[in-house]
């Protein structure tokens, strides 16, 4: 196992109960997709793994070693193996995408060479050669906010990768786009975990593109895993555990009619 | 509730209910009693026979202060000179202290809330409340009369100011940028200097210069209590009753001031 | 996509961390500018070091002077002085807010014809360019010592500093909400109080508390050129070396400030 959580709690201070004893585990390689309606606890999930949130109690285990518990230099260590990739993007908007794509190094350099922008000539090159993989090579010396949302996105996915991860950690990857370039994105995801064997917990909203894009999918509600299986069993009843009463019936066939369109939202 | 029935159960809208008509009337009038009350306080300690001479005296003023000395310019080159000096250097020393004070006071970047923060709150609020001539008149006592004792005052005073303003944008930054610069693995200063220093910067840079602009204008008068700068010759000139000397001093801090204003504004535009 | 045709190392060898000025031209003057202007700043110094040094020693008696700060030997004169600074402080606020509302007006683009706009502009400029201090000379000059020169020195300041922030709000408004205004039929005063006062108040409101707390702070300088105030009780502590009640009003001063700065936030948050 890659990653395995057990007893997982998330208690926030306002006494909100987060994640209650939430168990999973995730092999080598395997891209899983996280649905669950808004609140149910996703987000907090996967910064419970890099512990971006503090796990109240639980264990997170990533290949081996205990993640909680971990003094601040063994934590940045472990948080270099999880690439994370946000709804929002996260770019830091006025640094230039060159800049941004390298910041996925920094647990790797001291802080006088980042603070100087000297990089290894590897990483620059890893650099060229992935943006050149997501078709930005011409941009490298563009604002980051001079992007446009799936160019940003991009740039968002090289820099996790740059970090050299085992686990991709992807929180919404596809909430601020139009649905063509949702898609263009999960595709680019999944093909670049395939290539480089990487695993890849992904929370997504848009149950179609869930089951169209990850052979595993988790339900959480209410910080309970409410279903884990592959996408094919995910039925109209499932989806009631989870998101409660709704026709789901749309949902599903849209998926099951097209391979190539765009979903209408 | 504004709507109400008349008499002939009609109904009738007003702004505001009786008693809220009465609440705000009773503000205006509370606090234009104040101000009589205050006015009235201030009369007192007025002698209203120099008031009364104003006009004549005003008239007389500006008799005496035209034509301007324009030869007394050639002397006051130096002076000019020494005044943008105390404001430019000044703002340097309080950008140098004021910018690592703002990341210790800003919640989200301190060190400590329940120690550091106090503390530096504290500090500044100090600088901010001392006016700089103030903090002059102390350094003079210490320091001696000169242009050291002007630029650490410009300096003690705008420490706060930019600290201040500094920290409320450290404060207002966007946090999955440092949420997302953390993932990566970065140690603390790295995440400072690489999502929290880049999103501040066009701010901070438009504080500093801001506060350099209004410098200027302080660095005018902090001669008056001997810190240098052509407030001193403001002071003797004013001494000696040397009216025409003023007026071309005013005319010379004029002319600064509105190309230092100039010179913020085109930088400030520049920055954002 | 595929990777052969790019070469990565190439392009990495030909990559260079962006300067902070795009401009290399522009780089070099601003950097060769800096470095010419603190030499010549740097060269024309002029501190008397031994002076200065000697003053850590003198500081350190001068601190020690402070200690205890001593709120009741004059106790009459702080009062009084206080007394003067808060009553100066209330009407000048007043009257200053009140006169910079027509002014703002007629500085507002979009609402005054155009040699209105630029006498109000003016009017503005005057009253920004010098610094409180100097204005309050002139005050003293043609009114006599005392408060009341303070008093429409702060005045003449706030409808300089006012007018000009609301003016630009004024002009920054959603023009559709005037427009629907216009639409009725209503007249220009009716415009003004229906299309524009709704949108600006908020800030005017906060700007004014703001102004009540920078009026504070002046009133306590303006004392050094006789403009009266608690400034001139503590110019008069520091003549007499009296470093003990000086150290009692500084603290006042801060408390009174301190308690200004957070009424004052706690309005502006109150009415946004």
């Amino acid at each position: 196992m890659l990653l395995t959580l057990s007893g997982l709690t998330k208690r926030y201070p306002t006494g909100d109960l987060a994640l209650k004893g939430v168990n999973l585990e995730v092999p080598k390689g395997q891209v899983m997709a996280l649905i669950g309606p808004s609140g149910a606890g996703k987000s907090t999930l996967i910064r419970c793994v890099n512990r971006l949130v503090e796990p109240t109690s639980g264990s997170v285990v990533l290949d081996g070693t205990e993640i909680t518990g971990l003094g601040a230099a063994a934590l940045r260590r472990a948080r270099r193996r999880m690439g994370m990739i946000f709804q929002e993007y996260a770019l830091v908007e006025r640094l230039t995408v060159m800049e941004n794509v390298l910041s996925g190094r920094l647990g790797y350099v001291g802080f006088w060479s980042s603070w100087f922008r000297r990089f290894p000539r590897r990483d620059v090159e890893e650099a060229f050669r992935l943006l050149h993989r997501v078709g930005l090579d011409h941009m490298v010396d563009k604002r980051a906010d001079a992007l446009s949302g799936g160019q940003r996105q991009r740039v968002g996915i090289v820099r996790a990768l740059m970090q050299d991860p085992q686990l991709l950690l992807v929180d919404e990857p596809t909430a601020s786009l139009d649905p063509k370039t949702s898609r263009q994105i999960m595709r680019l995801i999944l093909e670049l975990c395939e290539e480089r064997g990487l695993a890849a917990i992904i929370n997504i909203h848009d149950v179609a593109l869930a089951q169209q894009f990850a052979r595993r999918i988790v339900g959480l509600r209410a910080g309970e895993i409410v279903f884990d299986g592959p996408a094919t069993e995910l039925t109209p009843e499932v989806l009631t555990t989870i998101y409660g009463e709704e026709d789901w019936s749309q949902t599903i066939r849209a998926v099951e009619e097209d391979e190539e369109e765009a979903v209408p939202a | 509730m504004p709507v109400s029935r008349t008499a002939d159960d009609l109904p009738e809208w007003r702004r505001r209910t009786t008693a809220g008509d009465f609440a705000v009337w009773g503000a205006w009038l509370a606090g234009l009693a104040l101000t009589v009350a205050c006015f009235e306080f201030i009369s007192g300690r007025t002698i209203w026979a120099f008031v009364w001479d104003a006009p004549t005296q005003g008239a007389d003023l500006v008799q005496r202060m035209f034509p301007p000395a324009w030869t007394y310019a050639d002397v006051l080159w130096k002076p000019m000179w020494d005044t943008i000096n105390i404001a430019t250097l000044g703002t340097l020393l309080a950008i140098a202290i004021g910018f690592p004070m703002a990341f210790l006071a800003a919640h989200n970047t301190t060190p400590s809330v329940l120690f550091v923060r106090p503390v530096m709150l504290f500090l500044i609020v100090s600088s901010r409340s001392i006016n700089s001539l103030i903090w002059a008149l102390i350094l003079v006592i210490v320091f001696g009369p000169g242009m050291l004792a002007g630029i650490l005052a410009i300096g003690l005073r705008s420490v706060g100011f930019i600290a201040k303003l500094t920290y409320e944008a450290i404060e207002e930054i966007d946090r999955t940028q440092v949420e997302a610069v953390t993932a990566t693995g970065a140690s603390n200063p790295q995440v400072l200097a690489w999502a929290i220093v880049p999103q501040i910067m066009p701010a901070f840079a438009g504080i500093s210069v801001f506060r350099w602009d209004i410098n200027i204008r302080e660095a005018t008068v902090l001669g008056l209590v001997g810190a240098g700068g052509i407030g001193m010759q403001l002071q003797a000139s004013i001494n000696t009753l040397a009216w025409p000397q003023v007026t071309m001093i005013f005319i010379l801090i004029l002319g600064t001031v509105v190309v230092s204003e100039w010179v913020s504004a085109r930088v400030r535009h520049a920055v954002i | 996509m595929s990777a052969t045709a790019f070469d990565a190392a190439a392009a990495a060898r030909a990559w260079r961390p962006p300067p902070l000025i795009a401009s290399p031209l522009l780089r070099y003057a601003i950097y060769g500018g800096a470095l010419l202007y603190a030499l010549l700043a740097v060269g024309t110094l002029e501190v008397n070091w031994a002076r200065a040094a000697e003053g850590l020693e003198r500081g350190a008696r001068f601190i020690a002077g402070f200690f205890p700060p001593d709120f009741v030997t004059k106790r009459h004169d702080i009062m009084e002085g206080l007394m003067e600074s808060l009553t100066m402080t209330v009407v000048s606020t007043v009257i200053g807010v009140a006169l910079s509302i027509p002014v703002a007006v007629g500085a507002a683009r979009n609402l005054a014809p155009l040699p209105i706009y630029l006498f109000c502009r003016a009017i503005i400029a005057i009253s920004r360019t010098f610094q409180e201090i100097i204005i309050a000379i002139v005050f003293v000059a043609m009114v006599g010592f005392g408060p009341l020169a303070g008093m429409l020195t702060l005045s003449f300041a706030t409808i300089g500093f006012m007018a000009k922030l609301i003016a630009e709000d004024i002009e920054d408004i959603a023009e559709e909400q005037a427009e629907a205004v216009r639409a009725t039929g209503a007249s220009w005063f009716q415009l003004l109080a229906w299309g524009i006062l709704p949108q600006v108040k908020p800030r005017l409101i906060g700007l004014s508390a703001y102004r009540l707390d920078i009026n504070f702070r002046e009133s306590a300088v303006l004392g050094l050129v006789g403009a009266g105030g608690i400034g001139d009780t503590l110019n008069t502590a520091f003549d007499r070396y009296e470093f003990d009640t000086a150290a009692a009003i500084l603290i006042v001063i801060i408390a009174i400030v301190l308690a200004a700065e957070y009424s004052s936030s706690w309005i502006r948050r109150k009415v946004q």
